[in-house]
């Protein structure tokens, strides 16, 4: 209840609308004009008259377009898709996930409802707007020119795929690792007062503010290397750890190491201690209480640090550019070396369409995770 | 808990972090002040060319690396104590271009270049990202509750995005005549080239930066005013204070800690600037400290890395994040002896 003395007059409710609303369109606009680039010939795509990139002419003209009916069916099978994943995944996962995995269940259900949409969109509604389309008359006339071609070239063509399916083994490995490792060590420095504890803390700290840079020049000559020094203990079949995804995992579950154990301690200070003290009375151990009795209440916090841990690993450009090579490239660095070659506009259109694939999926994460987002956000803010 | 369940807790993640974080940066200290490069002989190498009567014979000294049996290169480590440094760092040419006063000729070397930039880029978005945040979350506060989930979804948008990605976009809208330049020439009446010069990149890093940011330091602020406590504010109004004073004189303070969080943390980001040289193929015109060290461990042309100028070019880099973190730990500091 907003008191009487708090009310705001109508001019400044009016005043403050109309920024939030100049905000919201300041926030989408870059990402949803470069999605509707990415559907638009060349010409339409860099065309100096906005209209003409929304409605496409020049795309229209070359024979592909989206008809009323078709954007309306295209609209609900979004629609029906946001629907279902924030209404039902959840509990499903929950349901059907095997007790103490989760985060695997929440992976999984990622990757299918992301299959699954991919499926539903680019190869179901085709098949039943191609059917529908001469039935309906006018609606079934193109009135939006727009193409999927480029989707097409970065996918198959310059295999894409390919980064994609590197992107997801380097970022499910950093997720698992680092939460693994990370929510042992939140939990000790949690329940331990000692000092010892507290200069682990600020010596996270310090090594949460390095530049990445720095520490990859440490690892270069050392990865390249490393057959040498690695043969005498693994002999002749010492690998070079230069390219591997597993030693990109590596390097960045110890980068992000830091940012989660000051995160995870701040979730497992929260959880009241008299709840392990008891499971101790009842003669756990301290393995024991922290499997059975902390984790089970832990989930919302683990989950709120994994998703920062993929979004680190996910985003990075410089270590995986520089640790990976280019048969094993995953999709950030890989778009970097695209428009690299950029010289027509037709590379151009193409290059704005593989940063959209790979914004896509943090759209759907956004939208399945606000909440422990902020509340990630916050918690690490409030605990300093 | 006793020590030793606490070491088989807190064992592995300090191994990985001693093995991935501790050691690179020895390694890179050790390297700072090392040279390893192939190991070069001259050889007189004497070539002759058929002529008239007599063939026309030269000699002259070439340098080639030497060979090990196996046909690899060899390489040797030196010490060259300083010498690294004073190659990133250029000191000659600084010091004539200070002497003659010139403030483009330190712009020619990339360090300084690098430092000035990112010094720059850090002191001028700070108050924009807390300024712009704190607008945000205030609007936001303001708006109804129906309508604030929806909006703080696109309010994560900005942050969430992948920043190669989202200056790229920010660089599609703007290169040649992209959507937002023709909008600005059409609403300033006049012919724009805004990846022509360094200072109009630089602005849009900024801008980039400010839009990536700001949205972060929202939803910490709307958190934060989430805690306000009311009765304060009520007997304010009643008192009559003015909608700026209670901002000033109540808000504000509540939220200072907050705001100091986001300030260090937007510090130690934004001095790591270095996606925003790419994702705006600046490197022509502008780079950043962190691009500089990028830039010497990616290979060049003969496929060599220079690695001992990158380690320097990295210590050096760490001396500014040293300073920046003096204060953010005399702060934990003085928590952790507060809650003792």
């Amino acid at each position: 209840m907003t008191s009487k003395a708090l009310r705001q007059p109508a001019s400044l409710r009016i005043a403050s609308g109309a920024f939030l609303a100049l905000w919201c369109l300041i926030a989408a606009f870059p990402i949803a004009w470069i999605t509707v680039m990415s559907f638009k010939s060349p010409v339409d795509a860099f065309d100096s008259n906005p209209l003409n990139v929304i409605f496409g002419p020049a795309t229209r003209a070359g024979g592909s377009g989206w008809s009323i009916l078709e954007i309306v069916l295209g609209l609900a099978v979004i629609y029906i898709a946001a629907r279902l994943t924030v209404r039902r995944v959840p509990t499903l996962v929950a349901s059907y996930s095997p007790g103490g995995y989760v985060a695997l269940g929440w992976v999984v259900t990622a990757a299918l409802v992301g299959v699954a949409f991919v499926l539903a969109f680019f190869g179901l509604l085709p098949i039943v707007t191609d059917l529908l389309t001469p039935l309906v008359g006018p609606l079934g006339r193109d009135i939006i020119g727009a193409t999927t071609e480029h989707y097409q070239t970065v996918w198959v063509d310059r295999g894409f795929s390919n980064n994609f399916a590197n992107s997801l083994i380097v970022t499910a490995g950093v997720v698992t690792i680092s939460l693994s490792v990370g929510t042992l060590a939140g939990y000790g420095l949690a329940r331990s007062g000692s000092t010892l504890a507290f200069w682990i803390l600020i010596v996270a700290l310090i090594f949460r503010a390095l530049p990445h840079s720095v520490l990859v020049a440490g690892y270069l000559p050392v990865f390249i290397n490393s057959a040498e020094w690695l043969s005498p203990i693994l002999g002749e079949n010492a690998p070079t750890l230069y390219g591997k995804p597993a030693a990109v995992i590596a390097v960045l579950v110890a980068i992000n190491q830091p940012f989660t154990i000051w995160m995870l301690r701040s979730f497992f200070s929260n959880i009241p201690a008299d709840l392990d003290e008891a499971a101790r009375v009842d003669g756990c151990s301290h393995f024991k209480a922290f499997r059975l009795v902390i984790m089970p209440v832990m989930w919302p916090g683990v989950i709120t640090t994994g998703l920062f841990s993929f979004l680190l690993a996910y985003n990075d450009f410089l270590v995986t550019s520089l640790l990976l090579d280019a048969s094993n490239q995953t999709m950030v660095p890989a778009i970097a070396g695209m428009f690299n070659r950029e010289t027509t506009t037709t590379d151009q259109v193409v290059a704005v369409a593989a940063a959209v694939s790979i914004t896509a999926p943090l759209f759907l994460l956004v939208m399945v995770f606000q909440r422990q987002i902020v509340s990630g956000l916050t918690a690490g803010a409030v605990k300093g | 808990m006793k020590p030793r369940v606490f070491a088989a807790f807190v064992g592995p993640s300090i191994l990985m972090m001693l093995l991935f974080i501790a050691f690179p940066l020895l390694s890179v200290f050790w390297n700072s002040f090392n040279v390893t490069q192939p190991v070069y002989e001259t050889v007189e190498v004497e070539s002759c060319t058929a002529g008239f009567l007599e063939q026309t014979c030269t000699t002259e000294m070439k340098t080639r690396p030497i060979l090990d049996e196996a046909g690899e290169i060899v390489r040797q480590t030196e010490f060259v104590g300083l010498q690294t440094y004073r190659n990133v760092l250029e000191l000659d040419r600084l010091g004539e271009a200070l002497t003659s006063g010139s403030w483009a000729a330190i712009q020619n070397i990339d360090f300084w270049k690098a430092l000035r930039f990112t010094i720059m880029f850090t002191l001028v978005t700070l108050p924009l990202v807390v300024g712009f945040g704190l607008g945000i979350a205030m609007l936001i506060n303001n708006a109804s509750k129906l309508i604030r989930g929806p909006v703080i979804f696109v309010s994560l948008l900005p942050f969430i995005i992948t920043p190669v990605i989202g200056a790229l976009s920010i660089n599609w809208l703007f290169r040649g005549d992209g959507i937002l330049t023709a909008f600005l020439e059409w609403w300033l009446a006049r012919d724009l080239a805004l990846f022509a010069q360094a200072w109009t990149i630089e602005l849009l890093m900024m801008v980039y930066r400010v839009w990536h940011v700001a949205p972060f330091a929202a939803i910490i602020f709307y958190a934060g005013l989430q805690t306000v406590n009311q009765d304060s504010i009520e007997s304010a109004v009643i008192d009559g204070a003015s909608r700026w004073q209670r901002l000033r004189l109540i808000i504000i303070p509540h939220l200072m800690p907050l705001i100091i969080f986001v300030a260090m943390i937007h510090l130690m980001d934004s001095y790591r600037v270095f996606e925003e040289v790419v994702g705006f193929r600046a490197e022509g015109y502008v780079i950043s400290l962190q691009w500089l060290t990028y830039d010497f461990l990616k290979p060049d042309q003969a496929g060599n890395r220079s690695i001992s100028r990158a380690s320097a070019s990295a210590m050096l880099t760490m001396i500014g994040i040293a300073i920046l973190l003096v204060p953010l730990l005399k702060r934990t500091w003085r928590d952790h002896k507060g809650t003792r």
